[in-house]
């Protein structure tokens, strides 16, 4: 952790609509990033939020320098995909951390993954809410229910090696996630649970790391029928594809 | 003598550089997993090859599909719901990110940060 470490982190944050949460996840990144001592730079991918999410982010800028927060807009929603190839192509770290900016993701945790990556060497970390003390706070019975029985399929069906899959707080090396990405056609919570198997395919390195993660939209946004449904097509894809 | 050593060190020069890669897909395990499983059931419950098992050997693979299938409808559901019942809140947590949230748009309100 000496200045002489050449070790980049670019955290990518794709917005949309996150107005009152970017200054917050900011404030928490560089607490943390600062009080670790890593070199690090956060990107912010607004997606033409119409609350005026790149004003603050612009506001952002100012207090805590370009070259700590860097702005990569882009002119409407284009899915998470594309926004971590946009993101990539700009990183100036040679690692990324992918993360939501919904504060549900705690900064608190990524001096765990970098620690974590430094001790084993690994491809990639992610963060896992079903292990160790991992958890979740704000989650009933029934949302309980469909993520550890959603994640039992998944691990009989897949057998992945990883035990959260759907989860999106991630560190990769940027060339691991560069190769993922472009190998991966899914969308949604099944694009990242692609990016995992992708990643044991290609020979890549898991490690883990217990996370906790806050929802405080679940209130706002069940988990619908149709998301599962198209949750298990994407499942019974990667199962018959991968 | 070195023309011949040449051809060696290309060919295998070319091997190398030939596309390999049948990976099985899972779904392809499964079906191989379990149409051994279903040609060793079928063996020995209906004597295919002819073995001469003892009755007892029928009378126990028979049912045996069924039967662990049962089994892993039973694993399953103890599984899930051992993993549901021990799911950890993280009550702490949203403390402290609540507590956090205060800290940080006072500190933001003091930079200069206007909403």
């Amino acid at each position: 952790k000496t200045s002489e470490d050449s070790d980049k982190y670019s955290v990518l944050l794709p917005t949309y609509n996150e107005r009152e949460n970017l200054p917050l996840i900011v404030w928490l990144l560089v607490k943390y990033f600062g009080e670790s001592g890593y070199n690090y730079e956060i990107i912010v991918i607004d997606d033409g939020s119409p609350d005026g999410t790149l004003q603050i982010a612009e506001q952002l800028q100012k207090i805590y320098g370009h070259d700590k927060i860097v702005l990569r807009p882009r002119p409407k929603k284009l899915g998470l995909g594309t926004a971590y190839i946009h993101g990539i192509k700009h990183a100036t770290g040679n690692f990324i951390i992918i993360m939501d900016a919904d504060l549900s993701h705690h900064p608190k945790f990524i001096p765990q993954f970098i620690e974590k990556q430094k001790e084993g060497g690994y491809d990639l970390i992610s963060g896992t809410r079903y292990r160790g003390d991992g958890g979740v706070y704000g989650w009933d019975l029934r949302r309980k229910l469909i993520s550890r029985g959603a994640n039992f399929i998944t691990q009989v069906l897949l057998r992945p090696g990883a035990s959260d899959l759907t989860g999106s707080f991630r560190l990769y090396k940027k060339n691991v996630l560069e190769s993922l990405v472009e190998r991966c056609v899914s969308k949604g919570y099944v694009f990242q649970m692609e990016m995992i198997v992708r990643a044991r395919q290609l020979g890549y390195t898991i490690g883990e790391v217990p996370i906790s993660f806050v929802d405080r939209v679940y209130g706002e946004s069940k988990l619908g029928g149709n998301e599962i449904v198209s949750f298990l097509k994407g499942l019974l894809t990667l199962f018959a594809t991968t | 003598m070195t023309s011949s050593l040449c051809v060696c060190i290309t060919s295998s020069e070319l091997a190398q550089s030939l596309p390999v890669s049948f990976t099985m897909t899972k779904l392809l395990e499964w079906l191989f997993a379990v149409s051994l499983v279903g040609v060793a059931w079928g063996l020995v419950t209906f004597d295919l090859l002819d073995f001469q098992f003892p009755a007892v050997y029928r009378e126990v693979a028979w049912p045996m599909p069924v039967y662990l299938l049962v089994v892993f409808g039973c694993y399953s559901l103890a599984t899930v719901g051992y993993r549901v019942a021990t799911f950890n809140d993280c009550e702490e947590a949203a403390r402290e990110l609540q507590g956090q949230i205060q800290e940080a748009k006072e500190d933001l309100k003091k930079k200069g940060l206007k909403i």
